[in-house]
């Protein structure tokens, strides 16, 4: 990390620090929405599950925040950057945002991000950046298990009663176009792949389509037609649903800034 | 800073570190020590004096922080004051590093030590065989893919009928 960073110009700098948001912000916003079914499980054992991915998620997202305040180097720690930023500052795909709706929904989401963080934080490990790497290899680990738990349930819904194939196929209608922004980069993200910090978002995905459509065979569905591609998270352009989340998340410690447990 | 620590190391001073970590236990699993469980990864010399080098299981997992705050209570109240703590993330942890005295102590507790090698299984490739703690029986089952702790999975024995949780293998 210090061999990388402190050579570096700031407006290198400035789009490491927007990779570092990108990633920390996919995994706390993911990371809240999925602590919502806590209590709420279809089962217990999924109520564990589920309660058991936003731990992992949210522990991803400390790590990934603390870096980024190091970066940003205004003295900003992860709960700073967790709790005290507004909705445009957010970096998080729209995908992780969209209310959870039911364990269909819940579950095909899961699948789409780990399958997609399992195959980036695999090639961030051979990076340059020694703290992303380091983080990477740590989390690469965790999102491999949620992608194979996620996918055995999109099969077990897709294949399972009308009722449970019925949602499970509202669900990837509404989902799959929200999963291109995974794969979309801009100028800052082509600066970090041409200075060997992050893995090329688009070569990862032949990959990723390819485990996708294995699975959608086995749940007995078909991936949609493109239609629409929405995007915009990546840049601070929320829809409407962060701000909800984002007001339960930070009320508590907007309301008592110092407050500890 | 005293003055062991500021020149060369002191064998009977790394020493001493060690056997205090060896009291150390995990507070979820508190048959295991932080040695047999692989978090302490090496007693060194560092920059600012000996320092213990300490690594993260699971991102979230809640018990690391308190693992930090124990090794820290235990150095102090030993006398290694000057002593660092330091958090190294790479390479990542991994239950290959789960001593063999380790794995003997989680099965006495009732928990199912990791078998196979992490990360080989595919998407939809097979389970681990897994051994009853309780019965010793491979006639186990796996109930769910998350258990009580991150690290841990739930089980049952269709052989004793006892449920129990084993460690994933990571």
């Amino acid at each position: 990390m210090a061999v990388v960073t402190a050579q570096m110009p700031d407006e290198a700098k400035h789009a490491l620090l927007q990779t570092v948001l990108r990633l920390g912000d996919n995994a706390l916003i993911l990371g809240q929405e999925l602590s919502k079914w806590v209590s709420r499980g279809p089962t217990v054992e999924l109520d564990i599950a589920l309660a058991n991915q936003s731990l992992d998620l949210i522990g991803q997202a400390r790590l990934l925040l603390d870096y980024a305040g190091r970066l940003e180097g205004k003295g900003r720690d992860e709960d700073a950057l967790a709790f005290h930023r507004d909705a445009w500052d957010f970096r998080n795909v729209l995908l992780v945002e969209l209310p959870r709706g039911d364990f269909a929904k819940t579950i095909l989401r899961q699948f789409f991000y780990a399958l997609w963080a399992e195959a980036f934080y695999g090639a961030l490990r051979q990076r340059r950046d020694e703290t992303l790497a380091a983080i990477a290899g740590k989390s690469v680990k965790e999102m491999a298990y949620h992608a194979r738990h996620a996918g055995e349930w999109v099969v077990r819904l897709g294949d399972g009663t009308a009722e449970s194939h019925r949602r499970l196929a509202e669900a990837l209608a509404e989902l799959w176009p929200y999963t291109h922004e995974l794969f979309m980069s801009d100028q800052a993200d082509a600066e970090m792949v041409a200075a060997g910090i992050i893995p090329d978002v688009e070569a990862l995905r032949p990959a990723w389509e390819g485990a996708v459509s294995e699975v959608m065979d086995a749940a007995g569905l078909a991936i949609p037609e493109d239609t629409w591609r929405p995007a915009g998270g990546r840049n601070g352009v929320h829809s409407e649903h962060l701000g909800f989340i984002l007001a339960e998340m930070q009320h508590l410690p907007r309301m008592y800034p110092e407050a500890t447990w | 800073m005293n003055a062991e620590a500021a020149g060369q190391p002191d064998l009977t001073v790394i020493k001493g570190v060690w056997a205090v970590l060896e009291t150390v236990k995990d507070p979820e699993i508190p048959v295991i020590s932080v040695i047999d469980l692989g978090i302490v990864r090496d007693v060194r010399e560092g920059d600012a004096g000996l320092e213990v080098v300490i690594t993260p299981t699971y991102t979230g997992c809640p018990a690391t922080r308190q693992i930090e705050a124990d090794i820290r209570t235990a150095l102090d109240r030993a006398g290694y004051r000057a002593v660092g703590l330091v958090i190294e993330m790479s390479p990542a942890w991994t239950t290959d590093w789960i001593t063999p005295e380790g794995r003997d102590q989680l099965r006495a507790f009732g928990i199912a030590p990791p078998v196979g090698k992490p990360g080989k299984r595919a998407l939809f490739g097979e389970a681990d065989q897994v051994q009853c703690p309780h019965c010793g029986s491979h006639h186990t089952e796996m109930v769910s893919e998350f258990g009580s702790t991150p690290c841990k999975s739930l089980w049952k024995c269709n052989a004793c009928r006892e449920p129990f949780d084993y460690f994933k293998c990571l």
